[in-house]
């Protein structure tokens, strides 16, 4: 199990190092210097060289990706040439309001999914299986930013039940700033329920169909074991696929992020673009994307740790 | 019945009257299963008719999708002359995501068609070949592959700057992956199969291989699974657009659309959500017929 | 039916037969294959599989060599070097008096098409796509016959092998049972004309009585189309049944080759001993005292040292640790019969410690 464990996050480390490469090619595959671009017109020649010396936008490209890559492994993403703060600060905010939005819609969306799924799988064939087929086919096909509008449309701006942008301030009362959450957690939600949900069905059919379970079944042995043999079974498929969910509801938020004025990752990266604000763009996109491969690698470990077969 | 024994003669045409190169008559029978699932069926047909109102725009709207009027801003849907009502600038809707639907199935098709050519090459390969050429390609794939899709798509586009070109360039860079990924499982898996070998045994040379037994065995999956993508495709593409990162306005394109739309939520909330639902639909079509299609390309599920 | 497939038997000369009868058919010598195993932190090879371990014999023009032995002993691997889908690390083949794969013998592309292979899984062995007469006439129409002459060769082997083209010809592999899949495969392996088939398990997935069918039609082909099998299972009682002579294996290696009679009513090597003794036998002629097999055969990756059955070997000594027993005539008693019967096992009194009781 540690030797698996270790060997993944060996594994992990060329993926990295790969993402790395590509996130800081990505942004210097466009030709002509960020500070260049940035600078007025009339700016004299020394103060834009003063500005790439500072940035250390003046060296070789190589030499620029390694120091790069070297601060940016000890959390140091150097400061927005926007506003010259530095990156890390505004990059952590916008992270944990992300979170907050990922972590309770990921935490809806697998609740409804698990238990939709379950009950389709119990009453396979029947109303309520055709029923959240349908709904959940309808779930994944959602384009999230319209599901937004949608929703907005039918809480806020139909009947003014719930505010549709922002978080709201600190000064608000608690619940007035729950209230806030509602909207775009929900958002959020739809998309891993339908995935999760289909998913569940079908393991929880494809295991209810193994001769051996509906012998257990047909000898009258309580159901139990039965429920015990196929939450084991079906654990590490659908942990796999909550995991890349959860992945993507971070790196995918920035639309819904959008939509609902949302000060988290996704508005930083919106903002980075517009202001080709190189380092905050750099910066947002490789923690997005680590996350992403980091999560992978937990799921795999989680998976091995319950279902040793799939150590190889 | 025995083993040995013939059987009663079928109503089948023997082979001898029929003498064919042996090319598979198996794609027959998948489009007679396609037929009889009305389904797949419906959704195609809604999908042509999208085409249709898309494609064909002049034919089913005179109107000008580019130029409005101030006096008709923001009618409701139902106003007469303009049945879904106008946007922020007073163009006919119903004139806008007819024409608009050609820029976002463009956005959204072209894509995928690219990844299919390359990613299905790569994956090709590297399921057949193996060794140290499929590894190396599967390993750059597993870096793109750590990017969630619409994260990427934002990045590159982002970068490179709007425009369609861009959208679509950095929507086929997201699906290669996949598609090489799909390639590669079912081609080594098809490269197992003891057919494969005893093609292999009675002399058949590689390409042979690939072309007659692999290709005909794998294209079916990848395409189905293309499919589904363009599915993923659209809302992505879309997606774009309505971040301001793909078309540019004043084009129609129903990601741009909505996002323009939005700002008129609290005037016209219906006519606001209207390019989504276009969006939603086309989606789900693609998501369904590829759902339709792979269950009738599985022969063992279908005797 | 095509004129070349109704060559009558009694035909004394096959064009392609160059060495004569007394020149084997096939010939191999020290044949080696050695799978990498793969793992550890980097994925390095940390291991290897012995799959198939400096093994020889020769085929007899005519003649059904048996090959029997548990699985995972390497028959398979031995097929497939053979027909090389597996390149060997070591060894020589040598097809009626040709080397396979060397500049001046017979390149690999000739020796498949005089020799072709039967697969154990006679579903995954045709292409589902295919209808059965486009999977038998493939390989003749690859090798530059017309479409329709291909696909009337296909409905002759059809009707050779006991389906009637009419109703089957057209068919999906799904369409067919099991044992009429493995009968279009056998047709499939006759397309090109070969004079050798290697048969690698080709009936053991089929139930009893299919199997006694197909075993017929098997000796039926074989009478008419002069052809010579390797034969491979691990049912002894349909070794005994089709072969002329035996190769017993054991994790890579030989361990008793001899013919058919001798190995079954002296079987020398404690391993072929062990294996008759767990065999179900209804003859009581044949019950023997003999210690059934016990216990996993070790692995191969990693095999013991010397003699590898010592670890499951009641009369094994310090020296079948340290030395290779060799494959030699049984250190106890004769061969009978005109052909040799070897054995590699370094102790008489473990060869004669008769298992088999003559009543
Ligand atoms: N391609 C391969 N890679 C690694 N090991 C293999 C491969 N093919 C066979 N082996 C191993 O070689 C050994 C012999 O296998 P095989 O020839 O299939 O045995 P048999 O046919 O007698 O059952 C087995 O231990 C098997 O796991
Ligand atoms: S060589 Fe030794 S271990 Fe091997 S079979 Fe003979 S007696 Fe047994
Ligand atoms: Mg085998």
């Amino acid at each position: 199990m540690l030797v698996f464990a270790i060997r993944r996050l060996l594994q992990a480390i060329p993926i990295l190092l790969g993402v790395s490469l590509v996130v800081f090619g990505l942004v210097h595959i466009v030709p002509g210097n960020p500070i260049d671009m940035l600078m007025p017109p009339e700016a004299s020649p020394e103060v834009i060289a003063q500005m790439k010396a500072a940035f250390g936008f003046d060296k070789p490209l190589y030499v620029q990706y390694f120091l790069w890559l070297f601060r940016a492994m000890q959390g140091d993403f150097g400061l927005s040439v926007f506003n010259a703060t530095p990156v890390m600060g505004q990059l952590m905010v916008a992270l944990s309001n992300t979170f907050i939005l990922a972590i309770l819609g990921a935490s809806l969306g697998f609740a409804l999914g698990i238990t939709f799924g379950m009950t389709a799988a119990m009453f396979h064939g029947k109303w309520p299986d055709k029923l959240f087929s349908a709904l959940a086919t309808c779930g994944v096909s959602l384009p999230h930013y319209w599901c937004a509008i949608v929703l907005v449309l039918a809480f806020s701006v139909l009947n003014d039940f719930l505010p549709a942008q922002g978080m709201g301030d600190d000064s608000l009362p608690l619940y007035q700033r729950l209230e806030h959450l509602v909207l775009p957690v929900i958002t959020l939600s739809l998309i891993p329920m339908g995935v999760i949900g289909r998913l569940v069905r079908a393991t929880v059919l494809e295991i209810l169909g193994q001769d051996f379970v509906g012998a257990l079944g047909a000898k009258g042995l309580p159901r139990w074991p039965v429920i015990r043999h196929v939450c084991k079974n079906a654990a590490p498929p659908v942990l796999a696929i909550m995991g890349l969910q959860f992945g993507y509801l971070l790196g995918g938020s920035i639309l819904v992020e959008t939509v609902f004025n949302w000060p988290g990752s996704g508005n930083l990266l919106n903002l980075a673009i517009y202001r080709r604000d190189i380092p905050v763009l750099q910066a947002t996109i490789l923690v997005l994307a680590s996350f992403f491969v980091m999560l992978n690698l937990m799921v795999d470990i989680a998976q091995a740790a319950i279902d040793p077969r799939i150590r190889r | 019945m025995s083993e040995a024994t013939y059987d009663l003669p079928s109503t089948r045409v023997a082979a001898a009257e029929q003498p064919a190169a042996p090319t598979p008559g198996y794609w027959k029978s998948v489009g007679q299963r396609l037929i009889r699932d009305p389904v797949t069926m419906f959704v195609t047909f809604v999908l042509l008719g999208i085409l249709f109102i898309t494609i064909g725009a002049p034919l089913v709207t005179n109107g000008d999708p580019f130029t409005g009027s101030v006096m008709t801003r923001l009618k409701p849907i139902g106003t007469p002359g303009h049945w879904l009502g106008t946007d922020e600038t007073g163009r006919d809707l119903w004139t806008r995501i007819c024409y608009g639907g050609r820029m976002s199935l463009l956005a959204a098709i072209l894509p995928v068609s690219i990844a299919l050519v390359v990613g299905g090459f790569l994956g090709v390969v590297a399921g057949f070949v193996g060794g140290k050429i499929g590894n190396l390609i599967m390993r750059v794939m597993d870096v793109f592959y750590a990017f969630p899709s619409i994260l990427l798509a934002i990045a590159i586009c982002g970068i490179l700057g709007n425009g369609l070109r861009n959208a679509i360039f950095a929507l086929a860079i997201v699906f290669i992956p996949p598609l090489v990924r799909v390639s590669e499982t079912v081609t080594a898996q098809a490269r197992q199969l003891d057919f494969v070998e005893a093609a292999r045994a009675s002399g058949t040379t590689t390409m042979q291989i690939i072309r007659h037994h692999v290709l005909a065995n794998v294209l079916g999956p990848i395409l189905v699974y293309a499919t589904s993508l363009i599915s993923v495709s659209i809302i992505i593409s879309a997606g774009l657009s309505f971040l301001g990162l793909g078309v540019t306005p004043p084009q129609p394109e129903w990601g741009l659309m909505l996002n323009s739309l939005r700002q008129a939520i609290y005037v016209q909330p219906y006519v606001a959500a209207l390019p989504g639902l276009m969006i939603f639909l086309t989606s789900m079509c693609f998501n369904l017929m590829s759902d339709g299609f792979r269950s009738a390309m599985d022969v063992r599920l279908n005797k | 039916m095509s004129a070349a497939l109704s060559t009558p038997a009694s035909t004394p000369v096959d064009p392609r037969d160059r060495g004569g009868p007394a020149q084997p058919m096939l010939l191999v010598e020290d044949l080696r294959k050695h799978f990498p195993v793969r793992g550890g932190l980097l994925n390095r090879q940390v291991a290897t599989v012995q799959a198939v371990d400096d093994v020889s014999f020769s085929v007899r023009k005519g003649e059904t060599l048996g090959i029997v032995g548990e699985s995972g002993c390497g028959k398979s691997t031995t097929a497939r070097l053979l027909m090389r889908l597996v390149e060997p690390d070591a060894g020589l083949v040598t097809f009626d008096g040709d080397t396979v794969g060397v500049p001046h013998g017979i390149s690999i592309n000739e020796m498949r098409r005089q020799m072709q292979m039967v697969f154990q899984d006679s579903y995954s062995s045709l292409n589902p796509r295919m209808t059965v007469s486009e999977s038998i006439a493939y390989a003749p129409y690859m090798h530059g016959l017309p479409a329709r002459q291909a696909h009337e060769r296909a409905e002759a082997l059809l009707g050779q092998v006991g389906l009637n083209p009419r109703t089957y010809a057209r068919r999906y592999p799904h369409e067919l049972s099991g044992g009429q899949r493995q009968r279009v495969n056998i047709a499939r392996a006759l397309a090109l004309e070969p004079r050798m088939v290697i048969l690698d398990e080709a009936v053991a997935a089929l139930d009893k009585s299919v199997e006694a069918q197909v075993l017929n039609l098997l000796g039926d082909l074989k009478a008419r189309f002069n052809l010579t099998y390797l034969f491979i299972s691990h049912d002894l009682n349909v070794v005994e049944y089709i072969s002329d002579r035996v190769l017993v294996m054991y994790l890579g290696r030989v361990v008793e080759t001899g013919p058919v009679e001798s190995i079954y009513s002296h079987p020398r090597h404690p391993y072929t001993r062990a294996l008759f003794a767990s065999k179900p036998t209804l003859d009581p002629d044949r019950r023997t005292t003999e210690m059934p097999l016990t216990g996993d055969p070790p692995n191969p990756i990693n095999p013991p040292s010397g003699c590898r059955f010592r670890t499951r070997c009641a009369f094994a000594q310090a020296i079948c640790a340290e030395k290779v027993p060799p494959l030699e005539a049984p250190l106890y008693g004769e061969g009978i019969g005109d052909s040799p019967h070897l054995v590699a096992c370094h102790l008489p009194e473990a060869q004669a410690a008769m298992g088999v009781h003559h009543a």
